[in-house]
């Protein structure tokens, strides 16, 4: 009852039931009881005086990054160019994978919702699930550091993203207009010409420049595993305390990412 | 030439939209399909081309039984029924001239429609029906750009692209303004006669199929309940249809709608189309 | 329209208008894609025989994934995973906490300018840079371990969940708030009122999507040493040990599902 009575009969006015009310906050407690329990956990083995002592390192880092070594700008254009190209051959690769699976995928496109479409799905969030870090992992340890794995990474990591949203973007289209173009005659490949790519295709293009945006950053830190790119240097300045040079290249990174979504930006604002 | 044998369709919901309905409509011959929403009008005709499946019964088309073709000779038989639509749809982000030349999809190869690289009497032919709907300097428009009798312009033209030898149309006027819906309508009825090509339209406005079409039937849960001319209509009849409390309702005929003639011109008005018809009775009646 | 009598009927020829109007831009772009995909192709060295050699391994590994292996460092596995579980429960706790103010400062119709910017500032940091990066330095000042991971991940929650939730904010209904407004209520009153209400749906669904996110994350920066699962992996693919790699891996997928699931569960119910 909203309504309740204070102790000389006049009614109050509450905004929730008492029960809901007791919900809400035995929700609220056992949210904090959780939290409590992780954290605990969480900071067993946790040195609290390396937590302590961490201002004086930030300083002390903070100090040695300081001034930035500038001449190494001349070694970061390639591992730059890398760097591009493989988020880009990575996008283009993971566009191609991806929009075959995202007609599997679609309850409206699939051949079939009982075997085809599961399998594309356990696909999408397979690739979803994995960061592309952790797929350059895999792929440096089969196939060898260098660009290739990278570009690799990207794509089995992109796959998933571009699958997932487009599908959700044929879900979403027009049937009345998939099924004029079926009424004409169309054979499959002409509806899907017809009837649902001029549908999907902001969404589509959409997609795929947010992602390449997202791989740009991604592929920044793939050379920490060895699958080339500015991460590479990144690794090797780390190792050898090159802290000067670190600003550098975290400057380059900043730059690089500020660059991309400007144009990525620019691109989806130009195609709505 | 069209002929459709107890044909039945029951939805996996278990509603039951079509309940044996057989009807034979001859070469030239244009068939105003009326009734309430859910009657079944529109599974009708889309069991004809066999959008929806249907449960039972057969349809013949030129002595082709269509219920019962494989995939490839459906194809065949759809490119020859044109069909146009309620809300139109065209592909809104394809212009005018591939929404026209999407009529020829069943006839062309895969690469022809991919590469938009039609044959030459193709477009031709979309040429000269853009120009029969009057929509000639339309041609690179993106279909979004368009009024909604534009569109329906454009839907009629993609259907006749087809060369079709039948016209499905679905509730043509239902999304347009009573004076739209009028061109329109005439502008339908005017091309089946032109080309001697048997239709079947679907109106959810009895008094506009009446003063068009000759041949009404009427449709009430899945069964035909009135199958004759126009001029048959009555008030008995039209509670057949719809129930007494579902038609009965006056004022929905708008007076100004009558004034309409002028815009026209020289088509001589409707009352020439349909001198037998007392409007002003059906006025009152049907909404 | 060209003056003049019509074109011969059969002479009309149609295609389809090009993207891009003007010729020159046309092909210009063209040519700028095809030579950036030649030049970037060129420069993309693949070592077949490293390749050749290694498809033996991408065998194995596919092999581990048909038999992944759960009991070999089952103990590894566990902690890690505890690790990874606790340290983004408590991260995304935190840093929606943190962002929560953030993000009013973010929003331009409730903050003076000097604060808004601050705190776009602080997004714009805490975003552009990739968490793995923001670990490698927290692993340097706090040490190894789900610490580091910790304070990774509750400062990249704040990027995201603060931008979002500000543009959010941006994006209400000011009706409401004006009729707020209108009784004389203070600016913490109008947040609770007017503000809050409109945007709690969102900031129950954001914290959801972060949940999942930051439970990802921390699969990654074990990588440089902030604990979690991360770490494991990392420990596992240096050894070679595939079918325990895999074991991870299947163990991340099905959790990632089960948060997908179970939020979109939440989501419904609180909607």
């Amino acid at each position: 009852m909203p309504v309740a009575s204070d102790p000389r009969g006049l009614p109050i006015w509450r905004r929730r039931t008492t029960r809901q009310e007791w919900a809400l906050w035995l929700g609220w407690l056992a949210l904090v009881a959780l939290f409590a329990v992780c954290w605990r956990l969480m900071t067993e083995n946790t040195i609290w005086a390396f937590v302590f002592d961490a201002p004086r390192q930030a300083l002390d880092i903070g100090s040695r990054m300081l001034p930035p070594r500038w001449s190494y700008v001349d070694q970061l254009w390639r591992p730059l160019w890398d760097t591009l190209n493989i988020a880009t051959l990575g996008t283009l690769l993971a566009v191609l994978l991806a929009v075959p699976v995202a007609f599997l995928a679609a309850n409206n496109t699939t051949p079939s919702r009982r075997l085809v479409r599961p399998v594309a799905l356990l696909v999408i969030v397979a690739s979803r699930s994995i960061n592309s870090l952790i797929w350059a992992l895999l792929l440096v340890a089969v196939l060898g550091p260098g660009i290739a794995a990278g570009i690799l990474a990207i794509a089995l990591r992109s796959v998933g993203f571009i699958g997932k949203l487009l599908y959700e973007a044929i879900e979403e289209i027009d049937g009345a207009q998939v099924e004029a173009i079926t009424a004409t005659g169309a054979s499959p490949a002409q509806i899907i010409d017809y009837g649902i790519a001029p549908q999907i295709m902001p969404a589509f293009a959409g997609i795929t420049v947010f992602r390449w945006d997202i791989n740009i950053r991604e592929s920044t830190v793939l050379g920490l595993v060895g699958a080339g790119g500015i991460g590479l240097q990144l690794e090797s300045s780390l190792n050898t305390l090159a802290w000067p040079q670190v600003t550098v290249i975290l400057l380059i990174i900043l730059a690089t990412v500020i660059v991309s979504e400007w144009v990525s930006a620019r691109v989806r604002a130009a195609i709505t | 030439m069209l002929r459709l044998e107890h044909l039945a369709k029951r939805y996996p919901t278990g509603d039951l939209a079509l309940d044996g309905v057989s009807l034979t409509i001859d070469a030239g011959q244009v068939v105003a399909l009326i009734g309430p929403s859910g009657a079944g009008k529109s599974s009708l005709i889309r069991c004809v081309n066999r959008l929806i499946e249907p449960t039972a019964g057969r349809v013949f088309l030129h002595g082709v039984e269509i219920t019962g073709l494989g995939r490839r000779r459906l194809r065949r038989v759809r490119r020859r029924i044109g069909m146009i639509f309620q809300e139109f749809a065209l592909v809104e982000r394809l212009t005018v001239m591939e929404n026209v030349l999407s009529g020829r999809l069943g006839y062309v190869p895969f690469w022809r429609s991919l590469l938009r690289r039609f044959p030459p009497a193709d477009v031709e032919a979309a040429f000269g029906l853009l120009e029969r709907v009057g929509l000639a300097e339309f041609v690179d428009k993106r279909a979004d750009a368009l009024s909604g009798g534009q569109r329906q312009r454009v839907g009629i033209a993609r259907a006749l692209a087809q060369n079709p030898q039948l016209l499905l149309v679905d509730e043509p006027t239902a999304s347009l303004d009573p004076k739209t819906a009028r061109q329109i309508m005439r502008l339908i009825c005017e091309i089946c006669a032109e080309r001697r090509l048997p239709a079947i339209i679907n109106s959810h406005d009895v008094r506009l199929a009446a003063m068009f079409v000759h041949r009404i039937v009427g449709l009430r849960a899945g069964q035909v309940v009135f199958d004759g001319p126009a001029s048959a209509l009555n008030d008995d009849v039209l509670t057949r249809i719809y129930g007494a409390e579902d038609w009965g309702t006056p004022g929905l005929d708008t007076p100004e709608e009558e004034e309409e003639e002028e815009d026209e011109g020289a088509d001589g008005g409707d009352a020439a189309l349909r001198p037998d018809l007392d409007r002003q009775r059906l006025a009152g009646l049907a909404g | 329209m060209t003056a003049g009598a019509p074109r011969p009927a059969a002479t009309r020829h149609w295609r389809r208008p090009p993207l891009i109007k003007d010729r020159r831009r046309r092909y210009g772009l063209y040519g700028a894609a095809v030579a950036y995909l030649v030049a970037a192709l060129a420069t993309v060295e693949i070592n077949w025989q490293r390749i050749a050699d290694g498809l033996d391994r991408g065998w194995r590994f596919v092999e581990g994934f048909l038999a992944p292996n759960f009991s070999h460092r089952w103990d590894d596995i566990l902690l890690g995973m505890e690790e990874s579980l606790t340290m983004t429960v408590t991260a995304t706790a935190v840093g929606i906490l943190i962002s929560l103010p953030i993000a009013i400062g973010a929003a331009r119709n409730l903050s003076p300018p000097p604060v808004y910017l601050v705190c776009r500032a602080i997004i714009a940091v805490s975003r552009s840079l990739q968490e793995v990066i923001i670990a490698i330095f927290f692993v340097a000042m706090f040490g190894f371990g789900p610490f580091a991971g910790f304070v990774t991940l509750s400062f990249a929650t704040i990027g995201f969940f603060a931008k979002l939730l500000a543009e959010d904010i941006e994006d209400i209904d000011e009706s409401q708030a004006e009729a707020i407004r209108a009784t004389g209520a203070s600016w913490l009153q109008l947040i609770t009122y007017a503000v809050l209400p409109q945007v709690m749906p969102r900031i129950i669904g954001l914290s959801l999507y972060r949940l999942d996110i930051n439970f990802r994350e921390s699969a990654v920066i074990g990588i440089v040493g902030a604990g979690g699962i991360g770490a494991t992996l990392n420990t596992a693919i240096d050894r070679y040990e595939y079918d325990s790699a895999a074991a991870i891996l299947i163990l991340i997928i099905v959790l990632v599902m089960a948060a997908e699931y179970a939020s979109s569960h939440v989501r419904r119910w609180v909607s």
